[in-house]
């Protein structure tokens, strides 16, 4: 099954002819496929099925860490390592000490929302078979591209660009390796 | 962000952005302002100014670090005056974009779309001349990293139940989220500069910026995800960053400092100031570069509506301070209040009231706010008043606090002047830089607001 390219790929010019071109290319079983516009659709997630991602999950984690470094960095230095007697106060003065320990929060939730979107999305990738296509630059401006990966179980060369040119694209073109 | 597309379709609300644009024209439209090799000469000649006031700033800083902190007019009893005014100027002035960019996206407020960005990048820069402040104040600017917890040969470590140390990691924290949600906003918008650009150099550039990104379903999915993720994050951080800003004097002593309401009276002024300064930037910029499609007359109302709107609790919280002074029934607090209004500072404070509580009244007609050139002198009539603001809360207060012995008034000296213009030099150069070299409106997320966006489903479905 392994083809010498990356797949096919097929130009629209609105974003309604790409999110219903999505949706029959999944009709018609196609698992293996991406679909790239120059900005976000809603539809076009729901026709991909891309609702869920681990992000959110990723985030409360590194949220839920930070704050447990902030606070314990600081019980650690003015209980343990640094104490200092304010006049017989308490060491363990908790309710000054929210305040970095909801800054620590934030600031590691944030970072693993950064990290973590580029993680899941696989970036930085300075290459991509996408790029071969000279018109894939206007991905980037205003033209919308669905394209059926070649390593998908019902990908034939033949038949799959057949399938996509019946969408009513701009254009069909392959995308080589 | 921006998934629904209803607001060019509701009847009531004029359109956010001209009629007649498309995915390309947008796209063109704002690249161009960038990969043009044309400048305006205004564009220029204010990059020219802001050169040399930043050289002036590195004069300052230099003659600070040799002679020492007097060169500034600190004398006892106002061992802080214009630095940390100016701090907490350009900090509040620096929330306007988080609101902008995380509050407004969370309330789904479309016409952020095409100011966003430039406000975004207003925090960056002002978050940075704010920065200075504190550490030129240190003394010792070189050991500014005894203010981190690290293992030293010192054995010392920071006192975490001090504000400063609050500080420290608050300004910090959000000037670390700021520059992650505005480079994460940027991507998708360097990879159409990096496939719009023809010189080699600039594509290898922007294309390394842009990561690769190349606009995929999968990964816009995960990205507004991110988006949302990062835009509730900053906001409660944005809140916080200027509570603990006005922690600094809260939980201080000193008369006409120590009060509750300081926090929500500091956020009400910050947002105050910063919309003044996105729209003193907005309406220039939008004049040079012809952007009135994108950044519509609707911005502006909606900007001033919103600065309307927080100098009115700006002038609720004077009353209320002048108020609990007085019905607080501590005679410190109450002549600390009589002297703001009637002592040696009594002119900056009349002319704080004045900017500040009689001045924006002028935004509840729709003819100030259509008038984009009254609303610019409005905007800087902001910026002046809630920089008074924060002198006259500093300084009236240390110069005349609970030991009449030791008071003594306040003067400014040239170096003040200088370091003050200077930041405002560096604001502006960093400013200029970035309207050169990436595009100041968000590109993708105005290709959004266009009718076009909206997807027709077919029935099938």
């Amino acid at each position: 099954m392994n083809q010498p390219i990356y797949g096919v790929m097929a130009e629209f010019d609105n974003p309604s002819a790409l999110v219903s071109a999505a949706r029959a290319a999944r009709e018609k079983g196609y698992r293996k496929l991406d679909a790239y516009s120059p900005f976000p659709i809603e539809e076009l997630g729901d026709a991909l099925h891309l609702h869920k991602n681990k992000l959110p999950l990723l985030v409360l984690i590194g949220g839920i860490v930070g704050g447990t470094i902030g606070y314990a960095l600081q019980y650690f230095v003015a209980v343990m390592y640094y104490p200092i007697n304010v006049g017989g106060r308490p060491l363990h003065s908790w309710p000054a000490f929210i305040i970095i320990t909801f800054e620590m929060t934030i600031l590691f939730a944030a970072l693993t929302a950064v990290f973590g979107m580029l993680g899941l999305c696989g970036l930085p990738m300075p290459y991509h078979p996408t790029f071969n296509v000279p018109r894939f630059a206007l991905a980037s401006r205003n033209r919308f591209f669905l394209c059926i990966e070649s390593d998908d179980p019902l990908f034939d060369h033949r038949k799959t660009s057949e399938f996509l040119e019946t969408l009513g694209p701009r254009e069909v073109s392959e995308v080589a390796h | 962000m921006a998934k629904d597309q209803q607001v060019l379709d509701s009847p009531e609300s004029k359109q956010i952005i001209a009629p007649g644009y498309t995915f390309g024209t947008v796209t063109d439209q704002i690249a161009s302002v960038v990969l043009t090799k044309k400048t305006p000469y205004v564009v220029m000649g204010t990059f020219a100014v802001a050169m040399g006031l930043l050289l002036i700033f590195l004069l300052a800083v230099a003659l600070l670090f040799t002679k020492g902190l007097g060169v500034w007019g600190l004398r006892g009893p106002t061992m802080w005056a214009w630095d940390i005014t100016n701090f907490v100027w350009w900090v509040g002035i620096g929330h306007a974009g988080t609101l902008i960019s995380a509050i407004l996206l969370l309330l789904n407020q479309q016409w952020r779309n095409s100011i966003n960005r430039f406000a975004e990048a207003m925090t960056i820069f002002a978050v940075a001349c704010a920065g200075m402040f504190p550490i030129l104040h240190l003394g010792r600017p070189w050991l500014m990293y005894w203010l981190f917890p690290y293992p030293n040969t010192m054995g010392i470590e920071p006192n975490f139940r001090s504000p400063l140390i609050w500080d420290v990691f608050a300004v910090s924290t959000y000037a670390t989220v700021s520059l992650l949600f505005w480079y994460v906003g940027l991507m998708p918008d360097l990879a159409t500069l990096r496939d719009r650009s023809e010189h080699r150099a600039l594509k290898v550039t922007y294309g390394i910026l842009a990561m690769g990104w190349r606009g995929s379903a999968k990964h816009w999915a995960v990205y507004e995800t991110a988006s949302l993720l990062l835009a509730g994050l900053a906001t409660p951080l944005v809140l916080s960053v200027h509570t603990v800003v006005s922690f600094d004097f809260t939980v201080g002593i000193v008369p006409g400092w120590h009060s509750t309401f300081f926090p929500p009276y500091f956020v009400a002024g910050a947002i105050y100031s910063g919309f003044a300064m996105v729209l003193a930037l907005a309406i220039p910029l939008r004049s040079v570069y012809g952007l009135k499609g994108l950044i519509t007359d609707k911005h502006l109302d909606n900007a001033a509506k919103v600065m309307m709107a927080t100098g009115l609790i700006v002038g609720y919280s004077y009353i209320m301070e002048a108020f609990s002074a007085w019905y607080g029934g501590n005679v410190y607090e109450q002549a600390a209040m009589w002297n703001r209004m009637t002592g040696p500072y009594k002119y900056q404070y009349w002319v704080l009231i004045a900017c500040n509580v009689i001045a924006p009244n002028a935004l509840w007609f729709k003819k100030v706010r259509a008038n984009s050139v009254v609303l610019f002198i409005w905007s800087l009539i902001v910026l002046v008043g809630m920089w008074l603001e924060r002198f006259v809360i500093i300084v009236a207060s240390l110069a005349q606090d609970n030991l009449p012995s030791s008071w003594r008034v306040f003067e400014s000296t040239r170096w003040d002047w200088a370091t003050y213009l200077g930041t405002i030099g560096l604001f502006l150069f960093l400013f200029m830089l970035f309207i050169r070299l990436l595009p100041m409106i968000s590109i993708f997320e105005v290709r959004t607001l266009l009718p076009q966006a909206k997807i027709k489903e077919d029935s099938r479905r």
